[in-house]
């Protein structure tokens, strides 16, 4: 390692302000602070000397760890919809993984490439250090679209969800909008046709030859078929709690989702309280959509706990709502924050029609109104501190 | 009176003074630094080789003439260093080993004879954690004898203490129309002084913090002005009245990962760090930072050229970090690591760290909300306040309390801060942004 490190600081001098290559100064900064940990030290006076060694690094791959398990299983079931799909009664595991594996590889890279790219120009221009932030947005990005969307589309959603929802605000902490919901809902409203309905769930095609010759699957995610009144009759709560159903690429498995959420909250990263409420909400707007339960919307049929199983919510509640830019603040607000997502998510589910799945939509709805939820918890100390000056006068 | 403070983080760092011995150390030279007194507008009234005794005013303040800093050791006028514009950073005086020191006349007013000998510049004030305005009348005045920073070995004060201590507080009662409040730990053992309000505080670190105390206590509010300081400040005034002369003596705890034995020493205020450290400092092949203070609140100074500064009871030596090279440091699960974070889930496993002075990681904006409430035992939302100060709107801080608190009671939070914000720096900013427009 000293030798490496040695050869970054031999041709540190062309990355900085003056030598040949000092328009990638950010990027060289990146790998830099990426390998090594950076010898800044406090400044000497007015500050504190010590530092935890706790950093946003640490935090966000703690993040992708936590994402993981679903992006395993995403694979797995990626390849188990083909199969399935083509009327397979086998399912050879490597072979699923394989699949699966081959078929997100290049979105994956895509939305790194696409999102890394903008950001390491925003941070040259602005002349800031990179920022991991999309170290998390550019893997939750294919997780949360589905496995058929075409690659062009994702990088334009991509792009667009960057530049428009996070760097023109100011980059990583300035946002208000959750960046990779951003991307899903530029997705779903700019190219309604290829983002929903029953043939984007499920890959089709070989990948490198792997593949058991599924074309064009027609395949509702389950939510959509309840949408259309049309009976999921061969699926059940388990298979939806394990994840085995059509779905996005990465937020099917409750399973894998409550694994993540256990990472989150033990390194506690993830906030418990939204997670929480989040899910309090859901219940109890289920329950009374569920009690309610008319014809009209076929969505009220579920039961409070199949809105947690089927769709995104589950995904939606422990990776979305918690993001801690975009969320509510105050610990009061996150309770607010969390139960009014829960609530939403469910009322566009049921009471929608024309849109399944509301986890996306509630998120970001939620984004929106969190500063004035937090604006409104804030008012009650600064309230608290006005009555303490008026009772004394 | 009780006080329990729940939130808060002791650090637990390798070098705390175990033996209760005490060192006595003479210093080469002593030096006033003007800096350590915030708010001070320093007027030098001293020329290099003038003859000074313990007690001779060395500046005078622009607005409080009244107000002086004076001289901790007879000798000469070393030297009046000064830096960019002219301005006043440090007047070093020579100790000539004679400890003669001035006497002043108890008899004139309390106020005159504070702020000659140089007593009054040690009290700060709240709002704006500066020196005192003579001619403001404070509300309540608050004295901390509990010191929880880490590695703080304790305020020094001598058995027979209470004494000096209850004539102090007889006086500062005529300059307050509120209370006296002394607040200590568990191991206060000077009974009750007469006078004073006395708060007992349990709890981890800010718990010693006076603003701390305060905002539990009785929170300042717009428009009102609470005095503070420390329980040797209110115990030298006492021996000020008692004998009319200021005792300059004061009790430093050597401590820190990079530190040989450490030691209580007894010292005088302002002097030389060379002294202070001599046969302490281990030979090592990296760099160290010697800090005047505790690690959290302290100054970094140089061995060659530096002195104690206020508050004049720690010196911290940790290593400086800037020559290490780590690999890849983000992912490290090493129980080395020192954090409060659950995210090093192995951190538990030591009992005492050694941590160095890097930041370890880049400053990022506010990401990770919540995390400074941990630490920060006040009616305040951290997070608010910084960010209405960072956009200096002044109704916004007002409206949440900036009136209440100190750069160093945001110490904790900027240790924790996973973003690495400079949030002393930025408090202090605001307090002065404050102040100028408003006074």
């Amino acid at each position: 390692m000293k030798s490496l490190h040695k050869f970054l600081q031999r041709v540190k001098p062309h990355f900085q302000p003056g030598g040949k290559l000092s328009a990638l100064g950010s990027v060289y900064e990146g790998f830099e602070s990426f390998l090594f940990t950076p010898a800044t030290t406090s400044a000497r006076r007015g500050a504190v000397h010590v530092h935890d060694s706790h950093d946003s690094k640490r935090a966000m791959i703690i993040v992708v760890l936590a994402l993981l398990p679903c992006f395993l299983f995403g694979m797995y079931n990626t390849g188990y919809q083909h199969w399935k799909a083509a009327g397979a009664v086998e399912f050879p595991f490597w072979e699923l993984m394989g699949y699966g594996f081959l078929a997100v590889l290049l979105r994956v890279v895509l939305t790194y490439v696409v999102g890394l790219g903008i950001e390491f120009i925003a941070a040259q221009i602005k002349k800031e250090e990179i920022q991991e932030g999309f170290l998390v947005t550019g893997l939750l990005i294919p997780m949360i679209c589905p496995i058929e969307t075409p690659l062009w589309m994702l990088a334009v959603a991509t792009a667009f969800a960057v530049i428009f929802a996070k760097e023109v605000f100011g980059g990583t902490g300035y946002n208000i909008f959750n960046v990779a919901l951003v991307a899903r809902a530029f997705l779903f409203f700019a190219y309604p046709a290829a983002m929903s309905g029953d043939k984007v769930f499920v890959a089709s095609g070989t990948v490198c030859g792997l593949g058991a010759g599924a074309d064009a699957v027609t395949c509702a995610t389950p939510l959509g078929a309840v949408a259309t009144g049309v009976p999921v009759s061969d699926l059940s709560a388990w298979d939806a709690f394990v994840g085995l159903i059509p779905g996005s690429f990465g937020e099917t498995s409750v399973i894998c989702i409550l694994i993540g959420a256990a990472v989150l909250l033990l390194s506690g990263i993830g906030s418990w309280r939204i997670m929480l409420s989040a899910v309090v909400g859901t219940l109890v707007m289920g329950w009374i959509a569920h009690t309610f339960a008319t014809d009209l919307y076929p969505g009220s049929m579920l039961s409070p706990v199949d809105h947690l199983l089927y769709g995104g919510l589950a995904f939606a509640i422990v990776f979305m709502a918690t993001d801690p830019v975009t969320a509510c603040h105050t610990p009061t607000g996150k309770l607010i924050y969390g139960f009014l997502i829960g609530v939403v998510a469910v009322l566009i589910r049921v009471y929608n029609n024309g849109y399944p799945e509301g986890a996306m939509l509630a998120v970001l709805l939620l984004n929106a109104f969190a500063s004035l939820i937090d604006f409104c918890v804030v008012r009650g100390n600064i309230a608290r501190r006005r009555a303490r000056l008026t009772s004394k006068s | 009176m009780k006080l329990g403070i729940k939130k808060g983080l002791n650090l637990h760092l390798v070098g705390a003074v175990e033996a209760s011995d005490i060192v006595q150390v003479e210093a080469l030279q002593c030096a006033v630094v003007p800096d350590d007194f915030h708010g001070f507008q320093p007027k030098v009234l001293v020329r290099e080789g003038d003859e000074v005794e313990a007690g001779t005013a060395l500046m005078s303040d622009k607005s409080y003439p009244q107000m002086q800093l004076t001289s901790p050791v007879s000798g000469k006028v070393k030297a009046v260093v000064r830096g960019e514009r002219r301005k006043v950073l440090r007047v070093v005086v020579s100790n000539d080993g004679k400890h003669t020191s001035r006497s002043f006349d108890t008899k004139q007013p309390l106020l005159e004879l504070l702020g000659a000998s140089g007593l009054l510049a040690q009290v700060r004030r709240r709002p704006y954690d500066v020196v005192v305005r003579p001619d403001v009348r404070p509300r309540d005045i608050f004295v901390t004898a509990l010191d929880t920073a880490p590695l703080s070995a304790g305020m020094y004060l001598p058995e027979d203490g209470a004494k000096a201590l209850a004539e102090a507080v007889k006086a500062l009662q005529t300059l307050t129309d509120g209370k006296v409040y002394l607040s200590h730990g568990a191991d206060w053992a000077l009974g009750d002084v007469p006078g004073a309000e006395m708060v007992e505080v349990s709890g981890p670190h800010p718990a010693g913090n006076v603003g701390v105390q305060i905002a539990n206590i009785a929170p300042v509010n717009k428009g009102e002005t609470v005095w503070t300081m420390d329980v040797t400040t209110l115990w030298r005034i006492g021996v000020l009245l008692l004998t009319g002369k200021v005792d300059y003596s004061t009790v430093v705890a050597v401590t820190g990962p990079e530190v040989n034995a450490p030691a209580l020493v007894k010292t005088t205020v302002g002097c030389d760090i060379k002294a202070v450290l001599a046969g302490r400092l281990p030979n090592v092949d990296h760099h160290v930072r010697i800090i005047s203070g505790n690690v959290l609140t302290g100054v970094a100074v140089s061995e060659a050229d530096g002195y104690l500064q206020a508050p004049y009871r720690q010196v911290t030596v940790i290593a400086e970090g800037d020559d290490k090279v780590e690999f890849m440091g983000w992912a490290s699960v090493s129980p080395a690591k020192m954090s409060a974070h659950k995210a090093l889930p192995f951190s538990w496993l030591r009992k005492l760290f050694a941590p160095d002075a890097r930041l370890n990681g880049g400053r990022r904006a506010m990401i990770f909300y919540g995390e400074y409430d941990r630490v920060l035992p006040m009616d305040i939302v951290s997070e608010y306040l910084l960010k209405a100060i960072i956009s200096r709107n002044i109704d916004d801080m007002e409206a949440l309390g900036i009136y209440e608190v100190a750069p160093e009671d945001f110490a904790l939070c900027e240790y924790i801060d996973t973003s690495k914000l400079p949030l002393q720096q930025i408090v202090r900013d605001g307090l002065d942004y404050l102040r100028k427009e408003l006074e």
